[in-house]
């Protein structure tokens, strides 16, 4: 028989306010195995572990219950007050009456009862815990960084310059991602290539980074320490070690109608191209869907022009399989589709683009080099409009936009609006927003900028439509502020476009059982203590794809997931969970069906010989688990059909003992 | 196959036009418009105010007598079928709605199970614009045609279910299927003035000559709309620009006309 210390928290008036803690306490005292009973008004603080660690030791107690907040919160403090007590930490059980009972009841009586019958559970849990220790396993000390912008470039550096080997997977031709695309970055209006492209050469030059470009990672198997990853290296019909990068080819190409990706499609580039001329790896890339050669074997100039000898036009892609002890994911985002918002025109006129064009438009290296013209004509347009929130901060029409504010849309419109008033001191320029959000260090200052010293026309309200018109666009919306319609005739329309987490982070959330809000952000272990980890152990998180943030956040991100990568992997063990499954060999019947749904790859079969009657011997195939490899997610469990596999500490007789006292 | 059909009281007056060639056209591409008997007026667009109850009891029994035949509802005005489908939506997402308007409408209480769709609709999802390519006779080649949606047509996009209501596509796949090129351009969604023509003719005018005005200067010659009140505003307004209803052109199309 065990005996139980019961310890109900009041959690200052978070529990207390809404449950009668002391009554609490009071009912527990009576359930079977518990011999003691107390509450206070913070558990969790040293006193309160103090308390818990005296009675351990004063009533010889052999398993404790915590009536407190979520286990998520405090069970590992709990389980190390209880160590420190000569208790066994798997003997500490938690029942949540916080989060599940007092911050979601107003009713003091339906409170207490909930938390009675809630803390009654936990007991009858603990009646049946047995005391656990976990194993431990060896970590691999190497990393992967999936996404090669300015986070994972970051990311990759931070970790390379602790001294460990890192991967990046990057899925382009080149590292560099959106910054790259970038003209000039806000507040300080410093060029981002200037700054961008030494890094994107240190990691190329790092000895412990190794880029693998062009390619995707398509299956991740093991777990925190022990990761065992598949990359596909898509056939780019360059040999990548071969090509010097000097670019003859695509000049030579004969197919000039490819359009550009790295200009948002406002160029043209050939089938055979390097991103741009700072490209890292500096190395060419067929686009298959273009290339004659490919398509219907007629061509091979750029075969031809090759002196090098690096084009090959029956590469295959390629399977590298690696591991790592850490994944980093930096999949960056993207502006949303303009499709579903043809209110402002942007599929009936080319001057109506959104900012990521415009970057292009003013950038040196851009399709226009950095000459700002219209899309259309090539003219130099007079009157721009900005229109910030397309698609952000969408509530009402949340199936084409985001309910959410993407953040950085504000201080790259003041950026273009104040480099347009700079650079064209003859152009009228207007911004439309809803609000104007700048926290940041020099943001304000900046956005006051564009708007007394540039003269940048602010004007509160928003566009409901942008007609096309001649040569114009007839942009109009309101003015809340003055309260009346506008109707401005435009020569560009620039549109803030949303912006939303990469296509690829989704699946890749999948493979890495990472956690995701209904937005596609990768989700943080904690929204404010664990910012850079996913719940999931040894995948970290690192820039936009956890949320929107610009270059200076990206980076401080980038670095502290790069530190916690650091921590892990300059452990030599990892302590593993002690609750894993775990086959009764005699009752397994050898059929299958854990290993079939196993997520993990955790159980094995192996022969094993077992005494017949008289005297004999049997050989039946029984199931094993690695207890290394099993998470501890229970699929086995319940898809055993003769009840041969249990999960230690959640056993199914501690389950329905729970179920049992919640109905009695 | 046979449906039920609401064709409204403009319909049998100012817009006959409209109802016939929507009859043929049906005929012609194998659907029977089976006109729903004791049809009363929709009540145009003011019965959509949230506190009306007996004025929407003229879309209930008309959504019941559809239901009864076990026949989708169709219909061709936009302000017929806005009002249908957003009475039928009110009826399915109210349950206390429901309940008083079934108190008046005893002892013919409505289910809410009826399906209204407009005659665009019955064409792209019941008829099919393949099918409706294969029987033209007389295409529209090279007519340059500007759609008309108006704005009850779509809105609001989330009961109407028709199309995107900033990008639709219906009227121009319509357009495309009897031969005809569509003319894309920015006011095609927008408002004609609708009923403000009782009370401010000016601004009536200036609404509807934006849109023929637009649709013009995008080359079109000719403007179609389901709408009998945007067909008033843009003949009576914009006087410059041909304006017929889908299924005059249907039937043209389909050499059903005569």
């Amino acid at each position: 028989m065990q005996r139980i210390g019961v310890f109900v928290c009041w959690c200052g008036s978070n529990i207390a306010g809404t449950v009668d803690v002391v009554k609490v306490a009071e009912a527990l005292k009576n359930e079977p195995g518990v011999v003691h009973s107390a509450n206070y008004q913070y558990m969790c603080s040293q006193a309160g572990q103090e308390l818990i660690k005296q009675a351990i030791k004063e009533h010889n107690l052999t398993g404790i219950v915590v009536c407190s907040c979520s286990p998520r919160m405090h069970e590992q403090t709990f389980r190390k007050t209880a160590a420190a007590a000569g208790l066994n930490p798997y003997m500490v059980e938690i029942a949540n009456i916080r989060e599940q009972c007092s911050w979601i009841h107003k009713d003091m009586a339906e409170g207490t009862e909930k938390a009675i019958v809630l803390g009654r559970t936990a007991i009858a849990k603990v009646n049946l815990n047995a005391p656990l220790t976990p194993g431990e396993s060896p970590v691999t000390k190497r990393a992967l960084v999936i996404g090669g912008g300015i986070a994972g470039i970051q990311t990759a550096l931070d970790i390379a310059d602790a001294g460990f080997e890192v991967d990046i997977v990057e899925k382009k031709p080149t590292i560099g991602g959106k910054m790259a695309q970038i003209d000039k970055t806000f507040p300080t209006l410093d060029c981002a290539a200037c700054i961008l492209t030494p890094k994107m050469v240190d990691v190329a030059q790092h000895e412990k980074i190794k880029i693998y470009s062009y390619s995707e990672v398509v299956d991740v198997k093991g777990f925190v320490g022990n990761f065992d990853v598949t990359i596909k290296r898509k056939a780019r019909y360059v040999k990548e070690d071969v090509c010097t990068g000097c670019g003859l080819c695509t000049e030579k190409c004969p197919m000039k109608k490819v359009p550009n990706d790295f200009n948002l499609g406002m160029d043209n580039k050939r089938a055979i191209y390097i991103p741009f001329a700072q490209a890292v790896p500096k190395v060419a890339t067929i686009d298959a869907d273009y290339c004659n050669m490919l398509k219907n074997g007629k061509c091979g100039v750029c075969a031809k022009v090759c002196t090098a000898n690096a084009i090959d036009y029956t590469q295959k892609d390629e399977f590298v399989e690696e591991k790592y002890g850490a994944i980093v994911a930096a999949t960056g985002f993207n502006p949303i589709s303009m499709d579903k918002f043809d209110e402002y025109a942007y599929s009936q006129s080319k001057d109506v683009i959104t900012s990521l064009e415009f970057e292009r438009l003013m950038n040196a290296a851009g399709p226009t080099a950095g000459k700002l013209l219209r899309p259309s004509d090539g003219k130099h347009p007079h009157t721009l409009v900005f229109v910030q929130c397309v698609g952000s901060r969408c509530a009402s029409c949340a199936e084409k936009g985001k309910e959410y504010c993407s953040k950085i849309c504000c201080m790259y419109t003041a950026k273009h609006a104040m480099l347009t008033r700079d650079k064209y001191p003859d152009t009228d320029v207007y911004v439309f927003y809803i609000d104007v959000r700048t926290p940041g260090k020099q943001f304000d200052e900046f956005y006051r900028r564009a708007v007394e010293e540039y003269g940048v026309h602010y004007i509160k309200g928003m566009v409901g439509k942008v007609s096309p018109e001649g040569e114009k666009l007839i942009v109009q919306g309101s003015d809340l502020i003055a309260n009346k319609q506008l109707k401005i005739e435009a020569d560009l329309v620039v549109l803030a476009a949303a912006i939303e987490p990469d296509k690829s982070a989704r699946p890749l959330a999948t493979m890495l059982t990472a956690s995701m809000d209904t937005n596609d952000f990768f989700t943080e272990a904690h929204p404010k203590l664990r910012p850079v980890e996913s719940p999931t152990a040894g995948v970290f998180l690192s820039g936009a794809c956890q949320g929107p943030k610009d270059f200076p956040e990206t980076v401080s991100q980038a670095g502290a997931a790069a530190s916690k990568v650091i921590g892990l992997l300059s452990k030599d063990k990892l302590t593993g969970n002690p609750c894993v499954a775990h086959s009764d060999e005699m009752m397994c019947n050898g059929c299958s069906s854990c290993e079939k749904v196993c997520p993990y790859g955790a159980i094995t079969y192996a022969d094993k010989e077992f005494r017949g009657p008289n005297r004999t011997t049997l050989i039946r195939r029984v199931a094993q688990v690695n207890e290394a490899i099993c998470q501890g997610c229970g699929c086995c469990t319940v898809a055993c059909p003769s009840g041969a596999m249990d999960l230690k500490g959640f056993a199914s007789k501690q389950i329905m003992a729970e179920v049992d006292a919640i109905c009695k | 196959m046979k449906v039920s059909y609401f064709p409204g009281c403009t319909l049998k007056t100012k817009a006959k036009e409209l109802d016939i060639y929507a009859r043929r056209s049906a005929e012609a591409l194998g659907v029977t418009l089976e006109e729903i008997e004791n049809w009363q007026c929709c009540g145009g667009v003011f019965t959509t105010s949230n506190d009306e109850i007996a004025t929407k009891l003229s879309s209930i029994r008309a959504l019941k007598a559809a239901g009864d035949k076990g026949q989708p509802l169709v219909s061709v005005c936009s302000a017929c079928h806005n009002v249908l489908k957003q009475t039928n939506a009110q009826f399915n997402n109210d349950a206390d709605f429901a309940f008083r308007v079934n108190n008046y409408v005893k002892p013919d209480e409505y289910n809410g199970e009826t399906k209204v769709i407009h005659y665009l609709e019955l064409l792209r999802d019941v008829v099919g614009f393949d099918k409706i390519k294969e029987k033209v006779v007389n295409p529209l080649t090279g007519k340059k045609i500007a759609a008309y949606y108006g704005c009850l047509l779509l809105r609001p996009g989330k009961v109407m279910a028709m199309d995107d209501v900033e990008n639709p596509t219906i009227m121009e796949d319509f357009i495309r299927a009897i031969g005809g090129e569509p003319v894309i351009y920015a006011y095609r969604n927008e408002c004609c003035g609708g009923y403000i023509t009782m009370e401010s003719k000016e601004l009536a005018a200036a609404k509807s000559k934006k849109v023929s005005e637009n649709a013009k200067e995008k080359g079109a010659e000719l403007i179609v709309t389901a709408c009998p009140l945007c067909k008033y505003n843009l003949d009576k307004h914009a006087e410059d620009i041909p304006v017929v209803y889908i299924t005059e052109l249907l039937a043209e199309a389909l050499g059903v006309k005569e």
